[in-house]
């Protein structure tokens, strides 16, 4: 496999990303995934005003993200947040233009402080 | 909104690595790789289900982890306790869970999947573990990936 097509699959990996956190509903899935972890559809569907065809479809481009893992538990299928595709998003995206910047202005900050 | 308002007892991190699952096995269990994205821990371990698999610092001055392999079928699944002893507080805690999953996919790669679960009686430790794990599984796909450490955001 060439670097031009890594690049390639992992442009299209942080596509997905992108577009699945692009939409309300989604990122409100996330939150109360992030409240408590492992939920059915059921409950999931409960906190959405949609039906449930609508919150499978959402959960679905989640799952094709990696945001949202399933796993079995006896007869239920319970729905896990995977923060390692935003974990992956940070190390490429927010780290590289934010920190240095932030960390700069940190810096500047405690040096202003220590000097006036 | 985005605290956290209940313990979260099971814990899963999923990713994709372009590997086979021999290579991440052995990422996972050979300790020359393990110091490269667990905070330079020293492992020592048989593998082998009963036996103990410790972890030290750096140095080898504290013992950081004391966990037992429960079940270890290479290359596919690693089963072991969890006790987290660089913290007073977390080391009285209950044991927990941690199981490594690798499956192959299509086009070389492979899924990695960790579940870090009966942590009921380990509020503390499933709190600190959390961010823990996400550095530790990002910096192990870019190890098994580039064959470089991801630069070592801990120090």
């Amino acid at each position: 496999m060439t670097i031009w097509s890594r690049i390639l699959i992992a442009v299209e990996d942080d596509d997905r990303v992108f577009k699945a956190l692009a939409d309300p509903t989604r990122r409100f899935l996330l939150d109360r995934l992030f409240e408590r972890d492992g939920r059915t559809l059921t409950e999931l569907e409960s906190e959405l005003e949609m039906t449930r065809f609508g919150a499978m479809k959402h959960l679905r481009v989640l799952a094709e993200a990696g945001l949202v893992v399933t796993r079995r538990s006896g007869r239920e299928k319970l729905h896990f947040l995977n923060p390692v595709p935003i974990r992956l998003i940070h190390d490429r995206w927010i780290h590289k233009y934010a920190e240095r910047r932030v960390s700069a202005l940190a810096e500047l900050k405690t040096e202003l402080e220590e000097t006036g | 909104m985005t605290t956290m308002t209940e313990i979260q007892t099971t814990q899963v991190y999923q990713v994709f690595i372009k590997a086979t699952p021999e290579r991440i096995w052995d990422a996972i269990t050979k300790p020359e790789f393990v110091e490269k994205y667990f905070f330079g821990a020293q492992v020592e371990s048989t593998y082998e289900p009963g036996t103990p698999l410790r972890s030290w610092s750096p140095d080898r001055a504290k013992l950081w982890t004391d966990n037992t392999v429960v079940e270890a079928n290479p290359p596919r699944r690693l089963v072991h306790t969890w006790r987290s002893l660089y913290d007073d507080e977390l080391a009285s805690e209950d044991e927990s869970r941690v199981t490594w999953e690798i499956e192959p996919q299509a086009g070389g790669y492979s899924k990695l999947t960790l579940v870090h679960d009966q942590l009921d009686g380990a509020p503390k430790t499933a709190e600190r573990v959390a961010g823990g794990w996400l550095l530790i599984i990002s910096g192990l796909k870019t190890l098994v990936e580039t064959g470089e450490p991801l630069t070592a955001s801990w120090e």
